[in-house]
C-alpha cells in the first residue's frame, strides 16, 4: 500500500478546517485510508541517521497516510483533499476539460525505432500554471509515487515534465544508439553520452534501480525538440535544459512506456490533479501524438464514461435498503457523479478520468458501501445450509498427531524450504536422486529447494535444542514435495510422518517400537502376508526408514 | 523413636532445661557442627508441635585463615623482626621468608628494623629495637577468646581491612518446648505400604502430612506444537460452522491458479521476483484448463462480464510459470472452479489452513513461509452484510467481540474490507484479518452463475498464536530453532474460553 506524506497544517488549510489526530484518523478509516504515522522531517532523519544529523531539519508535522494501491488519484495532497472534500460534500467534483490551444497544437512524433524498446508515448500541456514551493514539491512527489506504483518502478511507464517555454516543438520520440545520445542531464553541469551516464548512475542510489530497463538494449529511447534539444532519455533521466522550476508557467508532460493503458492513466492523473493551479482551472491543453503508422491521437484522453447500475443490485450486494436517490447521492460523494434515470431504479454513474480503478459494477457497489459506511451495514447470517467435511488426509493427520504425542513424542514444526545440502549431501544422497523441485530466485541457500524428506528439519531441531534434557523424542507430520510429471504443475506433495529418538545410547528398538505402534494405530499387521508390513534395510549414509524401506504388502 | 540421635539428645536436654536452649550453645556443648543441631530442629519441627524454635541471628567476629595463623605464630612483622639476628640479615634473604614481603614493610613502618644499603654484598637489614610488642597478635587473641568487644571500632576495622577478621552472621534457634512436647515420639510414616495394609499396622501409625507447597513430578509425555494446537482449534471452529475443508496439499502452484484466475494482472507487484518464489525445475505448469484459460485471458486483456478489463497483452507463458503458492486463495480458486463445473450450482462453505510462501525480507514477525487461514462461502445473493455477519460469528468463537470494518483494496475482492478488533493492551484498533466479495471477473469466467456471490476472508495462523502464547520472535515458534521447553510448557488452546486472549498482549 503506498504511503503519502503530507504537511498537516497545509492539509487542514486545504480542507478548510482543523482536526484532532483522532478525528482525522477516524475520517481516514471511514474513507478507506489509514493514518499510518504522525511525524516530522526532523523525527524521520533522527530515527534513520541519529539526532545530530536531524539538527536544523524541519519540525513541521507530517501525516503519513496509507492509500489503497488502486487509488492513484489520492497519491498527493491535492488529490487527497479533493477526494475528502467531495466525500464530505464540501465541494462538487470538478469537471476536467481538454482544450485546444489558441496557437498551434504541440506535436509528439513517434518513430518506429521505439517499437522494440518502449513503443508508447502520450503527452499534454499544463498552460499558465502557478507553482509555489509546496505545489512544486507536491508535483514532483506525485510523479515519484506514480513511478513507484502504477508505473512499476518506471518499467511500464516513465514520466517527464518540462518547461515548455525553453523548447520548440514538434517533438520527436525515437530510439538511438547510446553512443549517439549526448546531452546535459538534470542537475549536471556538462554533457555526457548515454553510455557515460549509465556508468555514472550505477552509483546513484535513486537511479541505479531503473538502469536495467534499457541497459542491454541496442537502442535507448530519447525525446528531443525541433532543435535537437534532448528533453529526456526515458525511463532514466530528463535533460537539464528543459528542467521545470517554481517559476515555470507552461509544463509539457510526456509519458512513455510499454503499457499504453497505464501511460494514459498516468497522464490523466497528473493533469487532472494539477490543472487546479492553471489560470483556467481544471483545463488541460491537448497535445497530438503521431504514431509510426501515421495515425494521430489527441491526449490527454480525460474520458468520462457512463455506467448504468440498477439500485436494487447495489442494495442486494451490500445488504442495505436505500432509495435510488440516496444511492446516487452516496456515489456522488465518492467522486462518481450519479443520477436516477429511466424507470426510477436505474442509476447512471459518470466515471471521471481520475477513477481508473472503476472497471466493473462491483467497484461502484463498493463505493456506495463505503459512502453508506461499512460499519452502518446490518450484519446478517447467510442461510446457506451445508454439511461440513474434513479433508481425509488432514483428518488422519489430526488423529495420528494426538496418538504420536500419547506415545511420548513431541511435535516439531519445521520449514518446507531448505538448502540442497540439507536434503542431499548431508544425507549422503545425490541431489538428482531426490526429485526435488528447485527455486530459481532464492535470496539465500535456505530457500533453494522444497524438502523431499522431513528428516533434516527434525535433526536441525535437535541440534538447536541440545541444552534440553535427554532423551529428545520428536515427530512431525507434514508435506514434502517432489517432481511428478503426471500432475498439472509437474510436482506434488506427499504427507510424511517422521520421528526421531535422540539419546546417549542409540535405542533403535524405541523408534522401531514407535513404528509398530503407528502400524497398530493404522490397523496394519506386521508380517509378510498381504496387507502387512515389513522393514527392509536401505542404502545410504543415514539408516533412515524411508517410505521405501517400510514395505506394505 | 525420634529422628536420629541428635534429635533424641536435644529433646532430653530440652526436658531438663529451664525455659529453652540455644542451638549454637548446644552444638558447642555436644561438640557437634551447628548444622547437625539445626537439622535435628527442622526434623522435629516437621512432626508438629513438639518443639518451638525461634530463629535468631547474631553477629560475631571471627578470625580468617590468615588471622588464625597470626594468632598462633605472631604477625608477619613480628616474625620478620624475630628472624633478624643481631648481626643483621641480607635483605634478599629476608624477602625469601614466608612473611618477608608483608612483614618487611610493616616492620619498617613500625621502625623495628632498618636497612643499610652501604654494605658490600647488597642491602642488609638490622634490628633497631631489642624487643617488640606484637599488638596484632594480642588483638587477634582477644577476638578468639570471644572478647572482640574489648577492641575499639577502629582497631577492628583495621584488622578487617587486613583480612584477618571477618564479621559473620550466625543464625541460631532458640528452642523451647512445644504444646505437644514429648521426649518419646515416633517417626511419621511417609507412605502407606502393602505390608501396613496386610498387617493392619496402618491403623496405629501416624502419617506425615503431604507437602502441597512442593512441586509434583511432571509425567513423561509427548507434546503437541502450539501453532498446530491453534490450527486444530481453527479447524474445529470452521467445522462447527459447517465449512468443508479444501484440499491444499500442493505447495507448487502455477501462476495461473495463484494469480491469473484471481484476476490479478500480470504486471502486479506481487508477481515480482522480489515477492514470489519462482521455480527453476519444474519451471512451467504442464497442463492448464485451456477453455477456462481463454476466458481468463479475454477478461484480463479485453474485459467482459461487465468489466473493462485491464487492457494489456496477457501472456500464456507468464501464466504457466510455476511458483510456490503465495496464498491459499489459489486452492480456493481451484475449489470454486470445481464447484462451478457441477450443475446445478449447490451452495458451498469452504475453509483451509495451510502453508504459503513469500520471498520477502525476514524479521522477528515474518518468515518466508507461514500458515494462512481462509474461509469462503458461495451462495446466491450473498451480501457485504452477510460477510460481516459470518465474520462476527467466526471472531466471536475466537473470543474477539469488538469488530470494526475498514474499506480496503485487494486485487481479487470488491468490495473489500479489513477487519479490525479493539486491542485492550494497545488501546487502539488493530487489523485481525482481510475479507471481501470475490470479483465477478474471477467468478464468471469459472462458470459460476451470475447471481452467485462468494464471500471470503483470511488471516495468518502465526499472528494469533504468537499473541496467545506471548511469543515475540517467530523463530522461537516455527522452524528448527523452536524452543522445545516452550513446546513442553504450552497450555491448551481454548480460544473461546479466554475472552480476549488474542488481544491480551502487545503485537507487532
Amino acid at each position: 500500500m503506498p504511503t503519502v506524506s503530507v504537511k498537516r497544517d497545509l492539509l487542514f488549510q486545504a480542507l478548510g478546517r482543523t482536526y484532532t489526530d483522532e478525528e482525522f484518523d477516524e475520517l481516514c478509516f471511514e474513507f478507506g485510508l489509514e493514518l499510518d504515522e504522525i511525524t516530522s522531517e526532523k523525527e524521520i532523519i533522527s530515527k534513520e541517521q541519529g539526532n545530530e544529523k536531524a539538527q536544523g531539519a524541519s519540525d513541521v508535522v507530517l501525516y503519513k497516510i496509507d492509500v489503497p494501491a488502486n487509488r492513484y488519484d489520492l497519491l498527493c495532497l491535492e488529490g487527497l483533499v479533493r477526494g475528502l472534500q467531495v466525500f464530505k460534500e464540501r465541494i462538487k467534483a470538478p469537471v476536467y476539460k481538454r482544450v485546444m490551444p489558441v496557437g498551434e497544437i504541440q506535436k509528439l512524433i513517434i518513430t518506429e525505432e521505439t517499437a522494440k524498446i518502449r513503443p508508447y508515448a502520450v503527452a499534454a500541456v499544463l498552460r499558465n500554471i502557478k507553482f509555489t514551493k509546496d505545489r512544486y514539491d507536491s508535483f514532483i512527489e506525485l510523479q515519484e509515487k506514480l513511478h513507484q506504483n502504477i508505473c512499476r518502478k518506471r518499467a511500464l511507464v516513465a514520466i517527464g515534465t518540462h518547461d515548455l517555454d525553453t523548447l520548440s516543438g514538434p517533438f520527436t520520440y525515437t530510439a538511438k544508439r547510446p553512443s549517439d545520445i549526448r546531452f546535459k542531464p538534470l542537475n549536471k553541469t556538462k554533457e555526457y553520452t548515454a553510455c557515460e551516464l549509465m556508468n555514472i548512475y550505477k552509483n546513484d542510489n535513486h537511479l541505479k534501480h531503473y538502469l536495467h530497463i534499457i541497459e542491454n538494449k541496442p537502442l535507448y529511447p530519447v525525446i528531443c525538440d525541433s532543435n535537437g534539444v534532448i528533453l529526456s532519455m526515458p525511463p532514466i533521466i530528463n535533460g537539464n535544459h528543459s528542467k521545470i522550476t517554481v517559476n515555470t508557467r507552461n509544463v509539457f508532460i510526456e509519458c512513455t512506456g510499454t503499457d499504453f493503458t497505464k501511460a494514459k492513466i498516468v497522464l490523466d492523473i497528473i493533469v487532472t490533479t494539477f490543472s487546479e493551479y492553471c489560470e483556467n482551472q481544471f483545463t488541460v491543453e491537448a497535445a497530438e501524438v503521431v504514431f509510426p503508422n501515421g495515425k494521430s491521437y489527441t491526449f490527454p484522453e480525460l474520458a468520462y464514461r457512463k455506467e448504468m447500475v440498477r439500485a436494487d443490485l447495489i442494495n442486494k450486494k451490500v445488504g442495505i435498503r436505500e432509495t435510488p436517490e440516496n444511492l446516487a447521492k452516496l456515489l456522488t460523494r465518492m467522486y462518481l457523479k450519479s443520477e436516477v434515470i429511466g424507470d426510477g431504479n436505474q442509476i447512471e454513474i459518470e466515471i471521471p478520468p481520475t477513477r481508473a480503478d472503476i472497471i466493473h459494477a462491483c467497484d461502484i457497489v463498493e463505493d456506495a458501501a463505503i459512502a453508506y459506511g461499512y460499519n452502518n451495514i446490518q450484519m446478517t447470517l447467510p442461510k446457506t445450509y451445508t454439511i461440513a467435511n474434513q479433508f481425509p488426509l488432514n483428518k488422519l493427520t489430526e488423529l495420528l498427531r494426538h496418538d504420536m504425542a500419547a506415545a511420548g513424542f513431541t511435535e516439531a514444526l519445521t520449514f518446507a524450504l531448505c538448502s540442497q545440502e540439507d536434503i542431499a549431501d548431508k544425507l549422503g544422497l545425490d541431489i538428482s536422486a531426490t526429485k526435488a523441485v528447485h527455486i530459481s530466485n532464492p535470496k539465500t541457500a535456505e530457500f533453494q529447494v522444497a524438502r523431499t524428506t522431513l528428516l533434516p528439519g527434525l535433526l536441525k531441531t535437535i541440534a538447536a535444542n541440545r541444552k534440553m534434557p535427554l532423551p529428545l523424542k520428536l515427530f512431525e507430520i507434514s508435506d514434502v514435495v517432489v517432481k511428478d510429471p503426471s500432475r498439472d504443475v509437474g510436482a506434488r506433495n506427499y504427507r510424511h510422518l517422521c520421528a526421531i529418538y535422540y539419546n546417549k545410547n542409540p535405542g533403535f528398538e524405541i523408534i522401531h517400537g514407535l513404528l509398530d505402534r503407528i502400524m497398530q494405530l493404522l490397523d496394519v499387521p506386521p508380517g509378510e502376508k498381504k496387507g502387512g508390513y515389513v522393514i527392509k534395510a536401505s542404502e545410504g549414509k543415514t539408516c533412515q526408514l524411508n517410505p521405501e524401506s517400510v514395505i506394505m504388502k | 523413636m525420634a529422628d536420629g540421635p541428635v534429635a533424641e539428645v536435644l529433646l532430653r536436654r530440652l526436658e531438663a532445661a529451664d525455659g529453652g536452649l540455644d542451638s549454637a550453645e548446644l552444638a558447642a556443648e555436644l561438640g557437634l557442627e551447628h548444622q547437625a543441631v539445626v537439622g535435628a530442629v527442622k526434623s522435629l519441627q516437621a512432626l508438629g508441635e513438639i518443639i518451638e524454635a525461634e530463629l535468631r541471628s547474631t553477629k560475631r567476629w571471627e578470625l580468617t585463615a590468615e588471622g588464625k595463623e597470626i594468632d598462633r605464630e605472631g604477625s608477619h612483622e613480628a616474625r620478620v623482626f624475630h628472624s633478624v639476628p643481631p648481626e643483621g640479615l641480607a635483605q634478599s634473604e629476608l624477602m625469601r621468608l614466608p612473611s618477608g614481603k608483608v612483614g618487611f614493610s610493616k616492620a619498617m613502618s613500625n621502625k623495628w628494623i632498618r636497612v643499610d644499603k652501604s654494605t658490600v654484598d647488597g642491602p642488609r637489614v638490622f634490628r633497631v629495637v631489642d624487643s617488640v610488642e606484637d599488638e596484632v597478635q594480642r588483638r587477634l587473641q582477644l577476638v578468639r577468646g570471644g572478647q572482640a568487644e574489648k577492641l575499639g571500632e577502629k582497631e577492628r576495622s583495621e584488622l578487617k581491612k587486613r583480612k584477618l577478621l571477618t564479621e559473620v552472621t550466625l543464625k541460631t534457634y532458640w528452642i523451647s518446648k512445644g504444646s505437644a512436647f514429648s521426649t518419646s515420639i515416633s517417626k511419621q510414616e511417609a507412605e502407606l505400604s502393602p505390608e501396613m495394609i496386610s498387617s493392619g499396622s496402618w491403623r496405629d501409625r501416624p502419617f506425615k502430612p503431604y507437602n502441597f507447597l512442593a512441586h509434583g513430578v511432571l509425567p513423561d509425555s509427548g507434546h503437541l506444537h502450539p501453532l498446530l494446537k491453534v490450527r486444530t482449534q481453527f479447524r474445529q471452529i470452521f467445522l462447527e460452522m459447517g465449512f468443508t475443508e479444501m484440499p491444499t496439499d500442493n505447495y507448487i502452484e502455477s501462476s495461473f491458479w495463484n494469480f491469473d484466475a484471481l484476476f490479478q494482472p500480470q504486471q502486479h507487484p506481487a508477481r515480482d521476483q522480489h515477492d514470489t518464489f519462482f521455480l527453476r525445475d519444474p519451471a512451467e505448469a504442464l497442463q492448464l484448463p485451456m477453455d477456462y484459460v481463454h476466458r481468463v485471458k479475454r477478461t484480463h486483456s479485453q474485459g467482459g462480464y461487465g468489466s473493462q478489463g485491464y487492457k494489456y497483452n496477457w501472456k500464456l507463458d507468464e501464466a504457466r510459470k510455476n511458483i510456490l503458492r503465495t496464498h491459499t486463495t489459489a486452492a480456493s480458486a481451484r475449489a470454486l472452479y470445481r464447484l462451478a463445473q457441477k450443475k446445478p450450482f449447490t451452495p458451498a462453505k469452504y475453509f483451509s489452513i495451510d502453508r504459503v510462501f513469500r520471498n520477502e525480507t525476514l524479521d522477528a514477525t515474518h518468515l518466508a513461509e507461514f500458515h494462512q487461514i481462509e474461509g469462503v462461502v458461495a451462495d446466491h445473493g450473498l451480501t457485504l452484510g452477510h460477510l460481516m455477519g459470518v465474520l462476527r460469528e467466526f471472531f466471536t468463537k475466537l473470543g474477539i467481540t469488538q469488530l470494526r470494518f475498514k474499506p480496503a483494496y485487494n486485487p481479487y475482492t470488491e468490495p473489500s474490507m479489513e477487519v479490525f478488533s479493539y486491542h485492550q493492551g494497545l488501546k487502539k484498533w488493530v487489523e485481525v484479518g482481510n475479507s471481501g466479495l470475490f470479483r465477478p471477473e474471477m467468478l464468471l469466467p469459472m462458470g459460476l452463475p451470475e447471481n452467485v456471490s462468494v464471500i471470503a476472508w483470511g488471516l495468518s495462523l502465526e499472528r494469533p498464536t504468537m499473541i496467545k502464547y506471548g511469543i515475540n520472535n517467530i523463530r522461537e515458534l516455527v522452524g528448527h530453532k523452536v524452543n522445545l521447553q516452550m513446546v513442553y510448557d504450552s497450555p491448551l488452546c481454548r480460544l473461546d474460553a479466554e475472552q480476549g486472549s488474542l488481544q491480551a498482549q502487545e503485537t507487532t
